[in-house]
């Protein structure tokens, strides 16, 4: 038997003892990549960037690598920049490596070619990750790896946080011995993102392994001048075929090295590996072969069934590439008489899917030999799961075994889903259930993203893994919004090895860090029966039963659970914490377990306080201490009352009225039951219905706006610059609130225009975040008390109930004639309804106004193309996008297609709309016999410049599409007529937005937005720059200003940013315009109509305030206005004329607060005068010399005529 | 020649100029040019606890606001292994300070926590400040406490200093103590070697447009040296031989240090006119001085210190309360407002 029975965590007695830290798969990695590397070319892409960047802040914290040298850490502007950066260092014989995952990875694809083909020792990091299809997702399967199979690289999947380290020394080990380069590869968060307990590998360790003398080798191989070569020559069919069989040798040694350095690697550190492994009954019938963190699952299930007498059992495949043939025939048991191969990707028109593939054939080929190993061959089949970090747990691997048990089982199936479509699904109701170790603690703490929970749980885990001799694993689950996001923590902790690679459902220990939490997530669903609950409470133990919803009252009756709350909040408000109870929620953790003494359990945490806080400061520290001593006078144990009592029930989130798309699916996944909908649920196309992010009210805001109209002056600033468009701003006629409630607010409306109307400034209560932006911008204060304006930040508990009555009648007044106020003003842009609403960006964010402001103007004709970022995640990650219709049923159509050629996905769309737009103009002028010239001429001679024109365009066609039906039948006509009924919505004009963040426009995107800026095309780029790539976390771009700190600018950004703006203008044919809505309203509104009307390319670049420059974000607009007021970001518009003039127009006056001013109040500049005050004011002089530089530059540009040349004879033949 | 040296806090100085705590007091290449200017000493800004604890809670607060909330990003900024707060800031500028210059170089501190002020005070002895100046800024705002509360709380944070540090002290008091005189020599009393009158609060304006409480920062006007003129005078007498005095407030010409050598100021401090004309300014003061001196045919400055204090000068009543009516009759009524004279009516 192959089987190999030592356990990799028991080290012999030979081996010294290890030293035990808890850190995640990434840490884990990039410890190793980083002490083996001397080039570091990096990219940010989740899960993937956790890696580059511990990598760059260890570089620039002069961390050395074996060698002594600081490994050069270099974010470049794509993954395929990444690739191109680690082929050149490799060639010049430096050792080099980057992390990646999904479609990063296929963008190195083709120099991972060229690297193998050069047989060059290298590493790629993958944290495996889905590739975008139908839709993108960060979660976890093996699609990424699995395209990059055919590059030559060999492939080394890791299951576990420990693997992952290990894996890692192998890789870098294993490819200078073979030359072969390395893929190692891990799972996408469950094992990137999972903290373990992991025994870590000293220099000692890895100076073993990866030997001086490959080192030597590989730089002997480098290009130098002193001993010249040619590499990359072109060749033709005379060689190439040979040449390239020539390295056949070089791959097939690489098992054997592996297996070698694993070997080594053992003999220090006790940690066993095989390419491949066997686990189970000696004389297993029924065997599945499986690779990465699944193999965790599926070992806690082979354990069950043996022990239960079936002769069952598993294969981990470690090393993928070159496939260990051989050794997985070795490692089956004699006795196997069925296998099930598990691929996490799915290959649609492949036979089967790739790891299914090479384990048949392999067994297949080990058995067309003259003395088979096998006595009848073993049938085997192939099954997909855990897509998308889909769960498998060890009752799914259950099911898959039952399915090895049928006389005939199916060729093909899929695990953990329910598919009624084409029925491939084995059942969900698997049976089996795994009995933990003894000993094992699960807890499952749900918290909101903004109070510390998760932080907390990643410190308990610190303790308890690192200060004691359990295991201990922590696992977070985050859901998809930036604001009021949930987050779930799931830990283990034990004296054994954990091996769960799923979330908990049978906790010991479950806490509810929010009290409105247990309303929306079905918090005992993850607790054992008898398990303690605790509860963030602001009611005591005599008043908590009766308000919590009937259905956890059942629950606590139903499970015998033990109940305990404490008043977090309050105890948080009182030491100065704000928001954050991470340190009054965890001492009570500890408390209520016993998973250490509690007097051990409070100095630990307070160590972990020092840890974690002390270089923050002792006020921090003290701080926390002082939550830490307050927190257990306040736990309080609950007497469970013997019956349920009180009104409460959790929330229903959807109204009945509903569309039955949103009933029947999004909802489900609101409430957290995305797991349960079949297959046939769901679109299968990815192509959902817009408009539901009205239907998943969230109600998160703590405080909400109150309009006080006695105050008001009616200027609409609130509405324009509140980033989730729930401050709403209507004019109506008189008649309209007549037979309105008492309650419901109006106002008499100043206007020239609309005398004798009334206005309503209405927040939707259960949409807001509370950011309070409305209120710091709002100019209107009361005479009596400046501190009261117009709109006032209230409790939400206290007005909840009438704002929600109001909001409702609200609803019910029609909008505004779009035609009766002009929309170049900042009240005539918000009496339009937006069609961008209630998006789950974060409290505050700097950039959703800009998107609302132009789905107002321009949203019932627009169609966009969305760069990935945060506007693709707020904008279209499910369950429900922000974007929206009217009430004709119009609105912005939405696509994403990727992050780096969004400008040419745009493109697209615009030649579409053109050569439609022309083949309908075209056949309507055919059909104008038929229809008549009135009705065909009022279309085509409508130039559709001012919105009423495109209203009555948008009538014409409506006419048109009336008509056309009757020619249909028509022998002569018909054709055209059908034709242009599918294509006669081109006939009204639709304006194309291209919009994206500064990582796309400036870096992974820029040479395609280039391009189509270079067109010429009518289309509209919207840049929303918040000068970093917020989505992951913050690191520099090249829209990254001067004196910034940034992840990968961690000493601080010391080149200015690129003007992009300018480079479009050296067109001299493209709209440019640079806008901040908190500075000039009117003057965004301006340039976005601007951009709409001019007929070629436009670029706007929207300053945008983010979370990642450290600021309150409720001062949002503050932020913008300072910096334009500083000349750090001056307004302008670029207007390209045909006739001589002065394109360029400077919109905002010269600066009043010197840069200094403004950069202070951001944490970005801020840090880097705490940590390296000399450079920062270096980089301060420097940045206000760049401003005072860019002011004097384009002042001399106001003063410039230009024009666009233009052949107006010639355009007229046209 | 006329011999300009004077004593404070114990310290020889060749001139009794001294520049006084100012945002520009804190770099050395000031500190180098205020030597070559022939300043006697340097003070630099003040080391504020408040502000300490107020950047770590705010920066703290600031880095964990986007932290943990989606699984894209787990935080926003770089991890950054030493974070140095303003405390850490003012050590090395003082280490800078000293290395650059070779005038004694005073460090000025106001914390707010009774064990902020000796753990900073011993802090800063050990980065080698030559003396320390506690700059008691603070407002007692809250309307339970009595003066009696005030002065005792301020002569309690003198003596625990006094007994955290060997290196001698000053103490700034701001000039409103009830009873000045009595305050002061309790301030002695508690350990202080030395007095510097007075401090400036910066007092709050309006903002008219976003009704908005805004700070500005007004230099000071040479009016302004008459009240530490006034307590200079009165002190001097009482305090001779147990502390220094320092006058500061509107010394912005050599006549200005005259005066406040006259009423018996050890040194006379300056930051106004330096901040508006630059470190070297500070010559000009020495030669106008010296100019003066020289014209009234005084050798040294310790002959003139002193020679016109409430208990040398001719008139002290002028000093006191008298000093008062006199002010008031003193002012004469623009042309317009002279009543008409009977014969023009």
């Amino acid at each position: 038997m192959g089987a190999h029975q030592h356990d990799p965590c028991m080290p012999p007695s030979t081996v010294r003892l290890a030293r035990f830290e808890c850190i995640d798969g990434n840490e884990a990695t990039a410890r190793i990549a980083h002490a083996c590397s001397e080039v570091v070319a990096i990219y940010p892409i989740t899960p993937a960037s956790p890696m580059a960047e511990h990598a760059d802040d260890w570089s620039a914290a002069g961390r050395p690598n074996l060698w002594g040298a600081v490994p050069e850490v270099l974010e470049m502007q794509s993954e395929a920049g990444a690739a191109g950066t680690l082929h050149g260092a490799l060639q010049k014989g430096a050792l080099a490596t980057t992390f990646t995952a999904s479609q990063g990875l296929l963008l190195m694809l083709p120099n991972m070619f060229k690297i193998a083909g050069e047989l060059t020792p290298a590493v790629i990091h993958v944290a495996a990750r889905t590739i975008a299809t139908h839709a993108l997702s960060i979660f976890g399967d093996h699609s990424d790896v699995m395209a990059a199979r055919t590059t030559a690289w060999s492939m080394l999947a890791a299951g576990s946080v420990q693997e992952a380290h290990d894996f890692a020394l192998v890789a870098h080990a294993a490819t200078l011995r073979s030359r072969v380069p390395f893929l190692h590869f891990f799972d996408g968060f469950r094992t990137s993102h999972e903290i373990g307990r992991i025994a870590v590998l000293d220099d000692d360790d890895i100076r073993a392994l990866v030997r001086d003398d490959d080192v030597i080798a590989h730089r002997a191989r480098a290009m130098t001048p002193e001993a010249p070569t040619l590499r990359g020559s072109a060749q033709n069919p005379d060689t190439f075929f040979q040449a390239r069989e020539a390295c056949n040798p070089f791959h097939d040694a690489v098992p054997g090295i592996v297996q070698e350095v694993m070997d080594e690697l053992a003999e220090r550190t006790g940690r066993q590996y095989q390419l491949v492994e066997y686990h189970g009954a000696p004389d297993a019938e029924r065997v599945v072969v499986v690779m990465g963190s699944a193999s965790g699952a599926v070992e806690e299930a082979v354990d069950t069934l043996v022990a239960a007498g079936e002769p069952v059992g598993m294969v981990r495949v470690r090393l993928f590439h070159p496939f260990p043939a051989e050794q997985l025939v070795a490692a089956l048991p004699l006795t196997v008489r069925t296998i099930a191969v598990l691929d996490r990707t799915k290959e649609p028109g492949a036979i089967g899917e790739p790891l299914y593939l090479e384990a048949l054939t392999a067994i297949t080929e080990a058995m067309d030999v003259d003395e088979p190993p096998f006595a009848t061959a073993p049938r085997v089949v192939g099954g997909r799961y855990g897509l998308s970090s889909k769960e498998l747990t060890p009752a799914m691997v259950g099911t898959v075994f039952d399915e090895l048990a049928a006389a005939r089982p199916r060729r093909r199936f899929t695990v953990g889903i329910y598919d009624d479509v084409t029925h491939l699904s084995l059942p969900m109701d698997g049976t089996l259930r795994y009995r933990r170790p003894d000993g094992e603690v699960q807890a499952v703490f749900v918290g909101l993203g903004s109070d510390g929970t998760v932080g907390a749980n990643k410190s308990s885990v610190k303790i308890i893994g690192e200060g004691t001799d359990l295991h201990a694993q922590g696992y977070f689950v985050y859901d998809s919004k930036k604001s009021g996001s949930v987050t779930v923590s799931h830990l283990r902790f034990g004296p054994e090895p954990i091996r769960s690679t799923y979330l908990v459902d049978d906790a010991d220990f479950v806490a509810c860090h929010q009290f409105g939490l247990l309303e929306k997530v079905e918090v005992l669903g993850y607790a054992r029966p008898g398990a303690t609950l605790l509860l963030n409470s602001p009611f005591g133990p005599d008043q908590v039963w009766e308000q919590l919803p009937r259905e956890v009252q059942a629950a606590i009756l139903d499970k015998g659970i033990e109940l305990w709350v404490i008043d977090a909040d309050s105890v948080a408000r009182e030491v100065g914490m704000g928001d954050r109870i991470n340190t009054i929620m965890q001492p009570c953790f500890f408390e209520l377990s016993g998973v250490l003494p509690p007097d051990e359990a409070i100095a630990r945490i307070k160590g972990s306080v020092e840890t974690a806080y002390g270089r923050r400061g002792r006020a921090v520290v003290e701080q926390n201490f002082a939550a830490i001593d307050a927190a257990l006078d306040h736990l309080r144990h609950v007497e469970v009352p013997a019956a349920v009592a009180g009104d409460r029930t959790m929330e229903h989130p959807v109204p009945a009225d509903a569309p039955e798309f949103v009933q029947r699916v999004t909802s489900l996944l609101m409430r957290g039951d995305g797991d349960l909908l079949p297959v046939s649920a769901l679109p299968v196309d990815g192509v959902f219905p817009t408009g539901t992010a009205r239907y998943e009210k969230r109600s998160i805001a703590k405080q909400i706006p109150i309009w006080d109209p006695d105050i008001c002056i009616d200027c609409g600033r609130c509405a324009i610059v509140c980033p989730h468009a729930t401050i709403r701003m209507k004019v109506f006629d008189e008649a309209a609130v007549a037979d309105a409630p008492d309650e419901f607010l109006h106002k008499a409306f100043r206007s020239k225009e609309l005398a004798d109307h009334r206005l309503t400034i209405q927040v939707a209560p259960d949409d807001c975040t509370g950011c309070g932006v409305c209120v710091d911008v709002c100019p209107a204060k009361s005479k009596s008390d400046v501190s009261h304006k117009a709109i006032n930040m209230e409790p939400a508990m206290v007005h909840q109930d009438l704002e929600r009555r109001r909001w409702d009648h609200f609803q019910t007044i029609p909008d505004l004639d779009r035609d009766l106020l002009p929309h170049d003003t900042v009240k005539g842009s918000q009496v339009l309804r937006p069609l961008f609403e209630f998006s789950g960006a974060c409290a505050g964010c700097g950039e959703t106004p800009y998107l609302k402001l132009v789905s107002q103007l321009f949203g019932d004709r627009m169609i966009v193309a969305n760069a990935t970022g945060c506007s693709s995640i707020y904008g279209g990650n499910l369950p429900t996008t922000p974007w929206t219709v009217d009430d004709h049923g119009r609105g912005p159509a939405w696509a994403n297609s990727l992050f780096e050629d969004n400008a040419e996905f745009g493109l697209g769309m615009r030649l579409a709309l053109d050569v439609q737009g022309e083949q309908a103009r075209a056949t309507l002028r055919r059909l104008a016999p038929r229809l008549g010239d009135v009705l065909v001429d009022g279309i085509l001679d409508n130039p559709q410049e001012s919105e009423p024109q495109v209203h009555a365009a948008r009538d014409a066609v409506d006419e048109l599409r009336r008509r056309l039906p009757e020619l249909l039948d028509d022998r002569d006509v018909g054709t055209d007529a059908a034709h242009l009924l599918s294509l006669a919505g081109n006939l009204v004009r639709q304006g194309v937005w291209l919009i994206g963040g500064d990582g796309w426009a400036y870096d992974i995107g820029f040479g395609g937005l280039d391009h189509v800026l270079s067109t010429g095309r009518n289309v509209n780029i919207l840049v929303l720059d918040t000068e970093v790539y917020s989505n992951t976390g913050g690191q520099a771009s090249k829209a990254t200003p001067r004196a910034a700190v940034a992840k990968f600018a961690a000493a601080g950004k010391g080149l200015g940013k690129k003007d992009l703006g300018a480079i479009a203008r050296s067109y001299g044919n493209v709209y440019v315009a640079q806008i901040s809505m908190g500075a000039n309203e009117l003057q965004t509104t301006k340039a976005l109509l601007e951009a709409d009307a001019w007929p070629g390319p436009s670029l706007v670049i929207a300053y945008s305030t983010c979370i990642a420059h450290g600021i309150d974000m409720s001062k949002s607009m503050s932020h913008q206005k300072d910096a334009v007021r500083s000349g750090y970001w001056p307004l302008y518009r670029f207007k390209p004329t045909t006739e001589d003039g002065l394109p360029f127009t400077l919109d905002s006056k010269k600066p009043t607060i010197p840069i200094k001013e403004f950069v202070s109040s951001e944490t970005r500049f801020a840090i880097l005068q705490r940590t390296d005050p000399e450079r920062a004011a270096e980089l301060a002089e420097l940045a206000q010399a760049d401003a005072d530089e860019r002011w004097r530059y384009y002042e001399q540009l106001a003063g410039v005529h230009r024009s666009v040349p233009t052949l107006h004879d010639h355009e007229e033949k046209r | 020649m006329v011999d300009l040296a004077t004593t404070y806090l114990g310290f020889a100085l060749r001139s009794p100029i001294v520049a006084s705590a100012s945002p520009i007091t804190d770099r050395p290449d000031v500190a180098r040019r205020l030597e070559d200017a022939g300043a006697g000493a340097v003070v630099l800004p003040s080391l504020f606890e408040e502000e300490i604890l107020h950047e770590e809670i705010q920066l703290n607060r600031a880095l964990e606001a986007g932290s943990e909330h989606v699984a894209e990003a787990l935080d926003y900024f770089p991890t950054i292994e030493e974070l140095p707060n303003a405390g850490d800031r003012y050590v090395t500028t003082l280490e800078r300070m000293k290395a650059a210059t070779s005038i004694p170089v005073i460090a000025s501190l106001n914390a707010t926590s009774p064990g902020g002020w000796t753990h900073h005070a011993r802090r800063l002895q050990d980065a080698g400040a030559d003396a320390l100046e506690l700059n008691l800024y603070h407002l007692a705002v809250d309307p339970s406490l009595t003066s009696a509360d005030v002065e005792g709380r301020d002569l309690e944070i003198v003596a625990a200093v006094r007994a955290e540090i060997d290196i001698p002290l000053a103490v700034k008091l701001s000039p409103y103590y009830s009873a000045m005189a009595g305050f002061a020599s309790q301030v002695v009393d508690a350990g202080a070697d030395g007095l510097v009158l007075f401090n400036r609060f910066y007092q709050p304006d309006l903002d008219l447009e976003s009704f908005a409480v805004v700070p500005r920062v007004e230099l000071s006007s040479p009016w302004e040296l008459r009240l530490p003129l006034r307590w200079i005078a009165i002190l001097s007498p009482h305090l001779a031989g147990r502390a220094s005095l320092a006058a500061t407030s509107g010394i912005a010409s050599g006549t200005d240090v005259v005066k406040a050598l006259l009423v018996g100021a050890d040194v006379a401090m300056t930051t106004s006119a330096l901040l508006l004309h630059g470190p070297e300014h500070l010559a000009t003061l020495e030669a106008e001085l010296v100019t003066w001196l020289t014209e009234g045919e005084y050798e040294s400055v310790a002959q003139l210190r002193g020679s016109a204090s409430h208990a040398t000068s001719g008139d002290p009543a002028a000093f006191e309360r008298a000093g008062y009516w006199r002010t008031l009759h003193s002012w004469a009524a623009p042309h317009d407002l002279t009543p008409s004279s009977p014969s023009g009516g």
